[in-house]
């Protein structure tokens, strides 16, 4: 059990800055999830927590102690790695008993832990196999099982359900996250899909480019998204971003339409507005035309353009509803609280 | 999935395995059945005329108390080939993994031993440790060291077993460097994490891994300490002082070329040929249970 703490933590490969000063204060036992696109810098991020990466400037600290110039093994932490890295030459129970057997317990010891984990993560019929001969979701749980032996204080996940299928990536998430709060050990654990942030997550922190846009709560990040990049990455289907000017209480959109906004400023924005929060309404000020229906059944998602617009547009209605595609025209209106107001230039929140 | 050629009818490929089976004929097959039959023959001392004798040379040799010295004398040498050609290669591909920067230099410059050939790699040698004018030599006699290969049997075995591996150091040096770098990073980090240290993540984790590696070289060194290593012996030490380097392969030669007994050199290179064939078998048998491929 532990807190971690990043202060203003940079990272350079040689000139090329990758980190560019993350600050995050983790509490004991929350599950934070580090979400963001492909390069931004989040497996950076974790392995310099973990020791596999050195820390440019800034301080990491575990239970309050600085830890940038400890080794991995001096940290107490535990790592689950994409490809699993598990040992190939050991069989499943020698990939658990590893560290312990390091960390020089007894034999009967070591096997009651190795039982322990075995049980939690169903391995017990596979203990004595090799890495070769299991799934590749069993593989996953030997990953889990080695890194929850040991009762570290810190758990690392990077992308550890990345080369699983849909289902059992479903599956997985789920078991990862019970077994978390079960064990109550602080975990950072990375993802690139937003489904996973938003599900597993105490708190996310989302990256883009080395910066760390935005900490919260996935529904913070939801509702009050704080830059236009946290705004776009966090939520499926993405959300609408359209140009417009404000002034006196009003958006006005590069095509002519009216929105009523919470604002008396007066400038150049970008306005958010999410698929689901768009309100089929006869005298609404958004005219839609359908050129593409999914239905999923609960709900549909409409794919088309605004009138006088050249953008993609998409709107996500509760129940089925049919359209013929490429004539159809809606009208929408939209709540002022639903809508999101970024400064055109720099893509911070204005309300 | 194993992926298999058939051919319909079996000229195409006769075709493609003859070359095969010329160079195996001409070169193995062929001086190897000419040993086996010369071993059944005594010349006699004009080589004017041969004499059928069945098994007596090989029951003569193998009562010979030189001969089987000959025989200690190569397991001591082999073995020491070796162990002193892999290990330092080992831990010089462990250092040249380790490097971040100029790792390409090092690698260009450990190599080139190799290139070398043996018989000019004891005379190298040779040089050094001359027990007039050798480099070496002096400088252990500076150093109140008065070396003499030239009648101490343990200094010359040393000098051999020294010349033969060095050159073997960079040949072993590619392969478990290449080796080492396949070894996947993560894995290492997992160990590292998991709490071992450097040399503790070395013999649990690397040196398993290494070990389809480390077995073919195994195989591959001992066969050339067996054979190859002749011209070093031969250029440093004569197989002297007494016999105290003499190993097999250079008993075949002393006995066959200089010595002039052909029936007992082509039993003793049959007897060779068993030896090293039976060595490999063996090895294969039981060390390569022990790798993990
Ligand atoms: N050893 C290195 N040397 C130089 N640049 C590096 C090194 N490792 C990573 N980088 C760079 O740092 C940036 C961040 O890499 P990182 O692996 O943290 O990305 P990531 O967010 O984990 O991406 P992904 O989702 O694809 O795994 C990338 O632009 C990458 O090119
Ligand atoms: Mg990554």
């Amino acid at each position: 059990m532990a807190q971690v703490h990043l202060e203003n933590v940079k990272k350079r490969f040689g000139s090329t800055q990758v980190i560019h000063g993350v600050s995050v204060d983790i509490e004991d036992g929350e599950f934070i999830v580090i979400v963001g696109p492909s390069g931004c810098g989040k497996s950076t991020l974790l392995r310099m927590v973990g020791g596999l990466e050195s820390v440019s400037e800034g301080e990491v600290r575990i239970n309050n102690v600085r830890v940038n110039e400890k080794e991995p093994m001096d940290r107490d932490i535990a790592m689950v790695f994409q490809n699993y890295a598990l040992y190939p030459h050991m069989s499943v129970r020698q990939n658990m008993a590893y560290s312990l057997k390091i960390a020089k317990l007894s034999k009967d010891e070591i096997e009651v832990k190795v039982a322990e984990a075995a049980r939690m993560l169903q391995l017990e019929d596979y203990l004595d196999r090799k890495p070769k001969e299991l799934s590749g979701g069993q593989r996953q749980r030997v990953a889990m099982g080695r890194a929850i032996v040991r009762k570290p204080s810190v758990f690392l996940f990077d992308e550890p359900l990345s080369n699983l299928d849909a289902k059992l990536r479903v599956q997985m998430r789920l078991e990862i996250k019970e077994l978390q709060a079960k064990l109550g050990i602080t975990s950072l654990y990375v993802t690139h899909d937003q489904v996973e942030a938003m599900t597993m997550a105490d708190r996310m922190i989302v990256m883009n480019a080395g910066f760390a846009e935005q900490v919260g709560t996935p529904l913070d990040v939801y509702e009050q998204p704080q830059t236009l990049f946290a705004a776009q990455f966090i939520g499926s289907p993405s959300m609408n971003i359209l140009t417009a000017q404000l002034n006196g209480g009003h958006a006005t959109l590069t095509n002519g339409a009216v929105l009523p906004v919470d604002s008396a400023l007066d400038v150049a924005v970008r306005v958010g507005i999410r698929p689901e929060h768009l309100i089929t309404d006869p005298d609404g000020p958004l005219h839609f035309t359908v050129s593409l229906a999914e239905p999923l059944g609960a709900n549909t998602l409409l794919h088309g353009k605004l009138q006088g617009s050249d953008d993609a547009f998409t709107a996500n209605l509760p129940g089925i509803h049919r359209f013929d595609a490429g004539t159809e025209t809606l009208r929408f209106s939209i709540d002022p609280d639903n809508i999101h107001l970024f400064d055109a230039q720099g893509g911070n929140r204005l309300n | 999935m194993e992926k298999r050629v058939t051919f319909n009818g079996w000229l195409l490929p006769f075709c493609l395995i003859f070359p095969q089976i010329l160079i195996s004929a001409v070169f193995f097959f062929y001086p190897a059945g000419q040993a086996v039959w010369q071993s059944l023959f005594i010349p006699d001392p004009f080589g004017l005329s041969t004499q059928f004798v069945g098994l007596e040379n090989f029951e003569y040799l193998l009562s010979d108390k030189f001969y089987r010295a000959s025989f200690a004398t190569t397991a001591l040498f082999s073995t020491l080939v070796t162990v002193v050609s892999m290990v330092p290669a080992l831990f010089l591909a462990v250092l040249a993994d380790r490097l971040i920067k100029g790792a390409s230099t090092y690698r260009t410059l450990l190599i080139w031993p190799y290139a070398v050939a043996p018989a000019i790699a004891g005379v190298l040698w040779l040089f050094m440790f001359n027990t007039r004018v050798g480099v070496v030599s002096w400088y252990l006699g500076q150093l109140g060291y008065d070396w003499n290969h030239v009648l101490n049997e343990t200094e010359a075995m040393g000098l051999v077993v020294v010349s033969s591996a060095w050159g073997r150091i960079s040949y072993n040096f590619l392969f478990f460097f290449a080796a080492l770098q396949a070894v996947p990073r993560s894995v290492i980090e997992a160990a590292a994490i998991d709490g071992a240290r450097f040399w503790r993540r070395f013999f649990t984790i690397v040196l398993p891994l290494l070990s389809p590696t480390t077995f073919f070289l195994l195989v591959v060194n001992i066969v050339y300490a067996f054979f190859e290593t002749f011209g070093v012996i031969h250029t440093i030490t004569a197989g002297g002082p007494q016999q105290a380097t003499t190993i097999l392969v250079y008993k075949v030669f002393k006995d066959g070329f200089v010595g002039q007994d052909l029936g007992s050199s082509a039993a003793q290179s049959v007897i060779l040929l068993v030896v090293v064939g039976t060595l490999t078998v063996l090895q294969f048998k039981f060390v390569e249970k022990k790798v993990h491929y």
